[in-house]
């Protein structure tokens, strides 16, 4: 793994910060952990169906800057103002714009955090994911002055998602998707297996503590593995495959390369609730790990099957598309 | 088989459950000690996917490929020998057979449908929880849940189906509707319609084999139920896991490649 020179202190403070705030959240009072479904190996069950649809943003408004949190009424009508902007049918639209989902698909609740919590990034503590380096900058620079060019030459200039090949729900790291926000968990000794309603996106995790031999074949989810931490259950993913089109989600135009690591925490606190980090560390991308907390609020299922790439309509249409675009600016 | 205690044969379940039960399976302890423990990751190491009926070795569709392109001879699968094709429905799959290059869904990396994920030519893992059973397909990243509780109706037809299951002694008995019409059994054209009633029997042989039966029954297609039957070997190996294996990025060229920007002249 490339050091980036001068971010390896605030790297290690970082993680520092990290393990320790995570280790006061495993540290659950004995008088609540009855309270905790178990497996019969002891272990925490982690099973059941979850959502983690939340009109909390990842990143903090920038007019929030001062505000880690909100308070129950300034919530109430931030939600409010996020539920008007999503209903698309009542906003003016140019002719011939045939415009985008309106609030039928947008489904990220109706909710903020219960934390209260202004953005779903809780490190650095400004709610902001931090700056790319300089040769971060200069690729995602390339990358963009490529796509203006190139916006739909094949579906490898698409993004991930319009591809179904990846979607940031299952992740790692999960992240809340515009719609389709609900997971089913499995538990057998010695795996925890994570359905993402998302494109049926799946990860069987090892919880055996074993790492698997390093290799350099790269997967669209990485490898994980994990092991239990007292009640959290830690997971360690590597050999995430990327391209110019890696995002995190389209909340953000992230990127990321070789060096990415992301180190989960899924920790049962309730009958209700899974608290899920995610600290994404790529040293060459990113100046700082960043880290991510969300709220995993047990649903009533079932999951249905998103056949996303036997439907996938959309691909041939924006291909089609760019195509048409071509031949009326060679014509004019 | 649900109520032991009633059941005449109860006895003889209760000592081959303990039996089962006694048998240490890869280091791990069973869900319940009642329930035989099929976690692991499974793979049948047969021919089906090309043809479930008995075939002979056949060249392919792309004669630079040479013996590796070429289809594997195989023992069929199918009880009998025999697949009970409507007449019309018969001459349906003649078509497909004659079209098996360009018309068998898994070339575009589709969803496989129940049960042709479980004989596909790719590992599978069952992740067995406490209601749930889950089962994990390398191919395409197929999964299905199996709800072992009460039973519930398909919302939807879908790709995979709906999966209700239960135990018939030591026996994972798995009940599948609402599977659309979209998929085949096999890259030979046998075919069914949205009317398809898949019932699998998952039963250990031994520590490391699963006995794989299916019964089959579309009565749109087929003139009665019919079935097939298979072993399914475990992955000993210490570092066996499931790969990624998103086939769609390998079908792109196929289904949109004439979209394609042209390289200007």
């Amino acid at each position: 793994m490339k050091e980036v020179p001068g971010v390896t202190r605030l790297r290690q403070t970082a993680m520092l910060l990290f393990v320790t705030g995570s280790m006061m959240l495993a540290q659950t009072p004995p008088a609540k952990r009855a309270a905790i479904p178990r497996a019969a190996d002891g272990h925490p069950s982690l099973e059941g169906i979850w959502t983690n649809a939340t009109l909390t943003p990842l990143q903090r408004p920038a007019n929030l800057a001062a505000k880690p949190y909100f308070t129950a009424e300034e919530a109430a009508a931030f939600e409010k103002q996020v539920l008007i902007q999503n209903d698309t049918d009542n906003q003016p639209r140019k002719a011939g714009d045939p415009g985008n989902y309106n609030s039928a698909f947008w489904d990220r609740g109706n909710h903020v955090e219960k934390s209260l919590r202004t953005s779903l990034v809780i490190d650095p503590p400004d709610g902001r994911i931090p700056p790319f380096t300089a040769e971060a900058q200069a690729k995602a620079q390339a990358f963009r002055e490529y796509a203006a060019q190139h916006p739909a030459d094949g579906p490898e200039d698409r993004d991930l998602s319009e591809r179904c090949l990846m979607f940031s729900g299952i992740g790692p790291p999960m992240l809340t998707e515009p719609y389709n926000n609900n997971y089913q968990i499995v538990q057998s000794p010695g795996y925890v297996s994570v359905l993402a309603e998302m494109n049926h996106d799946v990860r069987v995790i090892p919880t055996d503590g074993k790492v698997t031999a390093p290799n350099d074949v790269s997967q669209w989810h990485g490898v994980s593995h994990g092991h239990w931490d007292g009640d959290t259950l830690v997971v360690e993913t590597t050999n995430i495959k990327f391209n110019n089109q890696s995002h995190f989600g389209v909340a953000y135009r992230g990127m990321s390369d070789e060096n990415l690591r992301v180190t989960e925490r899924f920790t049962r606190t309730d009958a209700e609730t899974i608290i899920y980090q995610a600290m994404v560390d790529d040293p060459t991308v990113y100046t700082k790990p960043w880290t991510i907390e969300e709220a995993f609020t047990r649903t009533k299922g079932p999951l249905f099957e998103y056949a996303c790439h036997e439907g996938n309509y959309a691909m041939p249409g924006i291909l089609q598309g760019a195509r048409l675009a071509e031949q009326g600016a060679n014509s004019k | 088989m649900r109520d032991k205690q009633s059941h005449p044969g109860a006895l003889i379940m209760l000592l081959s459950a303990l039996l089962i039960a006694a048998i240490p399976l890869a280091g791990q302890t069973p869900p319940s000690s009642r329930k035989p423990n099929l976690n692991g990751i499974w793979q049948a190491l047969n021919t089906a996917d090309w043809d479930l009926l008995t075939h002979g070795a056949q060249p392919g569709n792309v004669p630079s490929l040479g013996a590796i392109g070429s289809i594997p001879p195989g023992i069929g699968v199918v009880e009998g020998d025999q697949i009970p094709y409507l007449p019309e429905a018969a001459a349906k799959k003649k078509e497909n057979l004659a079209n098996r290059w360009t018309a068998d869904p898994e070339i575009k990396c589709y969803l496989p449908g129940v049960p042709r994920a479980t004989y596909m030519p790719y590992p599978f893992q069952i992740v067995q929880g406490s209601s749930t059973i889950m089962m994990v397909y390398e191919y395409a990243g197929a999964v299905r849940t199996i709800n072992m509780g009460k039973p519930t109706e398909a919302p939807v037809d879908s790709w995979m189906g709906w999966s209700n299951g239960h135990w018939e002694g030591n026996t994972l008995v798995v009940d599948v509707t609402g599977l659309n019409d979209q998929t085949w059994f096999d890259r030979a054209g046998d075919f069914h319609s949205d009317a398809l009633h898949v019932v699998e029997r998952y039963s250990l042989l031994s520590r490391d084999v699963l006995n794989y039966e299916v019964t089959i029954e579309d009565p749109k297609v087929f003139s009665r139920p019919w079935k097939i039957s298979m072993p399914l070997y475990r992955h000993v190996e210490k570092n066996a896991q499931l790969m990624e294996f998103r086939c769609g990025e390998f079908s792109e060229d196929l289904l949109y490649g004439n979209l394609r920007r042209k390289p200007s002249k």
